[in-house]
């Protein structure tokens, strides 16, 4: 019995160090965050007067809709506005466009095999693995050549071309351990090509979807290299505008207003994570359809 | 008129040939078993049957018509697959009506002939479930029902039973029997259980290598099986295959086989050809006995053979009976309680139905 409870007294030692670490842990770790949010709420005054870390003593959206529609990057004082619609009118496109030709490259790389697939999946799985700055003199002279550089569809045509290899990847894992025999079931009954991958795969593919959504919404709004190489001035997405407001100022360093710019560069993908994020992990560790 | 002909079709992929020129061919209603051992050719020969596999070499005509270069749509067949294949987002009635939605078959048509099928199937209850919640047999109930409703010139089963335990196998396949009997369309189904098609077939092509062995009628797959092969691969148990000596008296044979420790064990009456009584007079060759057709000597007949039983595995509608003969273990199936273990025992073997083969060929000799 005495033994019994020293067990459970173990247990329970056990149990709270574990707590007090992932608690340590965790502060640790919401710490910037916290610095964010309370610096963008605090008047530049309050800040300049020395308190970084403390609750603001007066709270006010000043900077954030400073950052939002008053900042100047460069000689235009716009704020993030037209820059954040600009990283809308890029991400949308090219995530739609990617996970599109990726699912449908997935499709064609396990179930219409040709005599080479497998050399073709490899070859973009390389792609997978080259680095951002190695195509970046390249893919400036492809898009001068095609008449889209500095636009926003050209920065779409460069994040959907190495987006695709990613893509192409998930799908083709995922299509992989769909039974061939699905097809043709359907073939049977009659189903072309785009039937086939519009009625019967695609349906069991909202998983793999969403991870492909996630994962190419997070790279484009997040890629800077790209932005900052083959766009300039008004067509610039939010990350390389956010760089702008923080790095070119006159006078005192706005702190609030470049942490407030910050928190709405950062919002979108955010949101996409909260709303989303289940089907992440599920649709990661997903395996085969079980008929 | 829903006739098949296989005419000399072969496969290979790069140089290796899965086919090598298999011809077979049946009439309408007739229920065409492939059975052979995994990697035989049987699935690749109906995925050719199908349209899903090119055809190397040969010709697959149905009802007289020439098919190689059609599409399965074209070919007015219905396919039912090992792992069902339904479509997992779409519910029953959903998967039913696909092909006839995209045959642009009008709603009320395809009401019709879903009601039809699921009435003949048992499954109108389940039309507004998703497969994943239906069970293996209830699944396979809409395969069929997806078939059913295209009603096609020619059914491909593609192992459809092996996906569910034994007690179910056992219903479906009288479930598929009855089906059969009641549409009377052509049927090809591939399997790897010789029960299967013993119980369903009205025709029987035993592969392997991509040879077609025999094909023939289940009982005479049976009874007479063309080659050491065939013998083996249908029955259960197998049929025993005993190396002997033949022996020839005027019109028929004996053969003669070794039993260690006693008198030769002598198998008379067998009938052959005079041409093989010839041929194979004194040489060496291979008996094949059914286990159920050794019995018991009685005071009637003279007993062939006197052996001591090894091993007795009772089964409970009869007892299998294991002794050595001619160097090999041999089963025989004999009524229950009337063999036991290391007793002594002197056997008849029904002649009528003892099959001789060559030594090297061993196909069948008669």
């Amino acid at each position: 019995m005495a033994e019994a409870l020293s067990q459970s007294g173990k247990a329970r030692l056990g149990r709270i160090v574990i707590y007090t670490c992932l608690l340590i842990v965790a502060l640790l770790y919401l710490m910037p965050l916290w610095v964010m949010v309370s610096t963008s709420l605090k008047p530049l005054d309050e800040i300049y007067g020395g308190s970084f870390i403390g609750l603001p003593k007066v709270v006010t959206l000043d900077a954030w809709r400073a950052a939002w529609s008053q900042a100047c990057i460069g000689t235009e004082c716009t704020g993030l506005k037209p820059y954040f619609v600009n990283s809308l009118l890029m991400v949308i496109p090219a995530v739609a466009l990617s996970t599109g030709i990726g699912a449908i490259n997935g499709y064609i790389l396990t179930k219409w095999k040709f005599p080479g697939a497998n050399f073709v999946f490899g070859l973009m799985l390389f792609g997978c693995f080259l680095p951002y700055q190695a195509i970046l003199i390249p893919m400036a002279r492809t898009l001068g050549l095609l008449g889209l550089a500095g636009s926003i569809p050209g920065l779409v045509a460069v994040h959907v071309s190495y987006g695709i290899c990613f893509t192409t990847l998930f799908f083709r894992n995922y299509f992989v351990s769909l039974p061939d025999e699905l097809t043709k079931a359907a073939m049977v009954d009659g189903a072309g090509f785009f039937r086939i991958f519009w009625s019967v795969i695609l349906p069991t593919s909202i998983p793999i979807i969403v991870v492909s959504c996630i994962w190419q919404f997070t790279q484009i709004w997040n890629d800077f290299l790209f932005g900052v190489s083959f766009t300039s001035g008004s067509s610039s997405p939010i990350t390389v505008a956010l760089n702008n407001i923080v790095n070119v100022t006159t006078g005192r360093k706005q702190y609030n207003v470049d942490m407030a710019a910050a928190m709405i560069a950062a919002i979108p993908t955010l949101v996409v994570y909260i709303v989303a994020g289940r089907y992440f992990v599920r649709g990661l560790t997903a395996g085969a359809v079980k008929g | 008129m829903s006739t098949l002909e296989i005419d000399r079709v072969r496969k290979s992929y790069g140089h290796f040939e899965v086919l090598k020129e298999v011809s077979i061919s049946i009439g309408t209603g007739d229920f065409l078993v492939l059975l052979g051992p995994s990697g035989c050719g049987k699935s690749t020969l109906l995925n050719m049957i199908a349209g899903l596999e090119t055809i190397s070499g040969g010709e697959i005509r149905i009802a007289g018509k020439t098919v190689n270069e059609l599409s399965p749509k074209d070919r007015d067949i219905a396919m039912v697959f090992q792992s069902y294949a339904l479509y997992p987002t779409m519910t029953v009635r959903q998967n039913i009506e696909f092909g006839m939605k995209i045959r642009k078959v009008t709603q009320a048509d395809r009401a019709k002939a879903v009601k039809t099928a699921s009435d003949l199937l048992q499954i109108d209850h389940l039309l507004d479930r998703k497969p994943s919640q239906l069970s293996g047999g209830q699944r396979q109930r809409v395969a069929m029902g997806r078939a059913i409703v295209r009603e096609p010139k020619l059914f491909l089963f593609d192992e459809p039973l092996s996906n569910l335990d034994a007690k179910l196998r056992v219903d479906m396949r009288t479930e598929i029997k009855r089906l059969h009997a009641r549409l009377g369309t052509t049927i090809v189904y591939v399997t790897h259980d010789q029960i299967e098609a013993m119980t369903l077939a009205t025709r029987v092509a035993v592969m392997k290598d991509g040879v077609v062995q025999q094909l023939d009628e289940p009982q005479a797959v049976y009874d007479r099986p063309a080659n050491v092969y065939v013998a083996r691969f249908v029955g259960s148990p197998a049929m025993n295959i005993v190396p002997a000596v033949l022996e020839v008296q005027g019109s028929t044979a004996t053969a003669v086989i070794d039993i260690a420790r006693r008198p030769a064990a002598r198998i008379a009456g067998i009938t052959l050809s005079s041409e093989a009584l010839q041929r194979y007079a004194g040489k060496k060759v291979l008996v094949g006995i059914r286990p159920e057709n050794f019995s018991i000597a009685t005071g009637a007949a003279p007993p062939s053979l006197t052996i001591d039983f090894d091993v007795v595995e009772p089964t409970g509608p009869d007892t299998l009976a294991v002794f050595q003969l001619g160097g090999v273990e041999v089963t025989a199936r004999l009524p229950p309680k009337q063999a036991h273990a290391g007793q002594e025992a002197a056997l008849s073997v029904d002649t009528s139905k003892t099959v001789l083969f060559d030594i090297e060929s061993e196909t069948r000799i008669d």
